[in-house]
């Protein structure tokens, strides 16, 4: 009998990293030697530091936790021969709203995520690594002290790795709540036991990354796509997408969709495919009205721009971004003015204060937003609104700045229609 | 102070994972274990995390206000997480987080006159798929409706 998974899988799908998924004992060391786990990193290790960093910039691959950086090219960034030694350090904080895909990677195969973080260790020729798990996930922190201890227990980890004389150390480490702790830099300083406030850069975390020390630093998904990758070649994970993004992504489907989940489809799969047969279309025969692409951060897309292939570079041609693989779907019938309320109240409180943009722009936009929202708007606060969220683009000192004024942009310019209808009521009130 | 053999056992072995004289780095994973097992982060409690990881007491009492998991005053037996950010806001996360004002009788970051109940509405939680979601304590559940919010509450209540 299969396994209940959070959701169905799909037919859909193309399941690459989560084809261990459904299997009963997924998570155990046995079943994951007994379905090709540790054949990629007996591969790699028969590799040179740059034979396995090309191989990965074949694969096409780009980060999965947000801003989809080539991962092959950053993984070159580190000296790896520097005589201060290498930290890795994976990114398990997840938190971008409309995203829940890391959370099975490390529930339902943690081996995979460890074989992957081993082989980026003799890329980058480390010997010691940490996983960064939001506070929230404490089952995820269990679950994973459970999959390295047994990885120690028969030799996957440690010294002398699976007889090959190679030695790495991994261990978890936990978070407190903070959604700005999953910015990299910020993450490195929560590391390290102070507050999570982004770091200037550069130096960039490749160089002077945890306690000063050259880092590799990549989301969980990413670490994950590693043993498939090396195992059959990057060529053929590359194949899966299209050109410059390759291989398969966890995409989480949610919102008004009747089948909300996380499926495994290929970069490039075809956005209202996704909603209305991986995800079963709109319940009760509603309309699309708009789509999160990648998590709360993004630029929101009109129907009418939902006809696309779902890969980084058409996301970045209609001016928005594939971001974290969260995509919400919304009907007709959804307020836009309650839904960008709801996105600015998440910045403002998670602004972690440092810079005065962020921290002032996300506060005056929520009350702009409260207000119109409670039937108190002034036709002025709709090009206001516009105006501050474009005043803080490019001029924070992290990304936040970035991600709270994007959507709100989108969301004002391709719905003024529902500002509009909160003032047309006012009228009728008066 | 003490803490239980267990958590010192946690703790010894946190403080070697890091690199040498890197201790300050287990300060935020004690500062939660310990608020688990005590109940909030007391003057005690930081001054015992300060001396582990060999820094002052002002370095530790810094990082607790950043972090919203982290509190000084205690919450009830059972926190009460309610997401209403943008995937439970679309299936009825605000209708559930005001049912669960109403069921428990307190609001935002308050607890219930017995101690038993505390009640907040948290961001994204990595439910998205399953909404609404709500958490208590460490405990996930999905797809919640009022209906099976009420039954989850009833039931700690009577085991407890
Ligand atoms: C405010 C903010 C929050 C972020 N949150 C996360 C997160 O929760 N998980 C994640 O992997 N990356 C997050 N990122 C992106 C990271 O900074 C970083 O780019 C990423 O972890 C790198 O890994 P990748 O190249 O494998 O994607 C966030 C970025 C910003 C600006
Ligand atoms: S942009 Fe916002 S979150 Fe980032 S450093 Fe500035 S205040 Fe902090
Ligand atoms: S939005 Fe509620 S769990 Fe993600």
């Amino acid at each position: 009998m299969a396994k209940q998974l959070y959701n169905p899988p799909s037919p859909l799908e193309t399941r690459i990293l989560s084809k261990r998924f459904g299997l009963e004992g997924s998570e155990t060391l046995d079943v994951y030697l007994a379905n090709d786990g540790y054949k990629a990193f007996l591969k790699a290790k028969e590799m040179a530091p740059e034979a396995i960093i090309e191989e990965v910039k074949t694969s096409a691959l780009r980060g999965r936790g947000g801003a989809g950086f080539p991962t092959g090219l950053k993984w070159s960034f580190v000296p790896r021969t520097s005589p201060k030694p290498r930290v890795i350090v994976v990114n398990a904080d997840e938190s971008e709203p409309g995203t829940c895909k890391d959370r099975l990677l490390m529930e339902y195969d943690p081996h995979q995520m460890i074989e992957g973080i081993l082989i980026a260790s003799l890329a980058v020729q480390a010997h010691v690594g940490y996983i960064y798990i939001r506070g929230e996930y404490r089952y995820l922190v269990e679950a994973m002290d459970r999959a390295l201890e047994e990885a120690y227990a028969r030799g996957y980890l440690g010294k002398n790795i699976a007889g090959t004389g190679w030695d790495f150390d991994l261990y978890t480490h936990t978070g407190a709540g903070a959604y700005e702790c999953g910015e990299e830099t910020a993450l490195l300083d929560s590391l390290e036991g102070k507050r999570g406030i982004p770091r200037m850069k550069p130096p960039f975390p490749a160089v002077a990354g945890a306690w000063a020390m050259p880092t590799l630093l990549n989301n969980v998904e990413t670490f994950s796509a590693i043993p498939p990758i090396i195992r059959d070649g990057g060529a053929a994970f590359a194949a899966l997408g299209t050109p410059k993004n390759g291989g398969t992504r966890l995409v989480c489907i949610s919102g008004h969709v009747n089948q909300p989940g996380v499926y495994e489809l290929p970069l490039g799969f075809p956005m209202m495919k996704a909603i209305e047969e991986v995800a079963g279309g709109i319940p009760g025969g509603k309309k699309l009205k708009a789509v999160v692409p990648g998590g709360s951060s993004c630029p929101i897309l009109r129907a009418d721009e939902c006809d696309i292939a779902m890969d980084y570079d058409t996301l970045a041609k209609i001016g928005s971004m594939l971001g974290s693989g969260g995509m919400v779907v919304l009907d007709e019938t959804t307020d836009m003015v309650g839904f960008a309320l709801r996105i600015m109240r998440f910045y403002a409180h998670e602004s972690c204060g440092w810079c005065i943009p962020c921290r002032e722009g996300t506060t005056w936009m929520k009350k702009i937003l409260t207000r119109f929202h409670e039937g108190q708007g002034r036709r002025e606060d709709i090009a206001l609104l516009g105006e501050l969220s474009k005043n803080m683009l490019g001029r924070t000192f992290c990304a936040l700045g970035d991600a709270a004024a994007l959507p709100t942009i989108s969301i004002v310019e391709k719905f003024t229609e529902d500002f509009e209808t909160y003032l047309a009521r006012q009228e009728v009130m008066v | 102070m003490t803490f239980s053999p267990q958590l010192e056992q946690r703790f010894a072995k946190m403080l070697t994972r890091y690199p040498e004289g890197r201790t300050r780095s287990a300060v935020i994973p004690m500062l939660i274990y310990a608020q688990d097992e005590v109940g909030a982060i007391t003057r005690d409690v930081i001054e015992e995390v300060a001396k582990r990881c060999k820094v002052t007491p002002v370095q530790v009492d810094e990082v607790v206000g950043y972090y919203s998991m982290l509190h000084r005053k205690p919450q009830g037996k059972f926190h009460v997480q309610v997401c209403t950010n943008i995937s439970c806001l679309l299936v009825g996360g605000e209708e559930l987080y005001e049912h669960a004002k109403k069921k428990l009788g307190v609001g935002h970051k308050e607890t219930t006159a017995d101690g038993q109940f505390s009640l907040e509405e948290v961001e994204c939680m990595g439910a998205c798929s399953w909404a609404p979601a709500v958490e208590i304590n460490y405990d996930f559940h999905h797809h919640v409706t009022p209906e099976k919010l009420d039954q989850l509450i009833d039931g700690l209540r009577k085991a407890h």
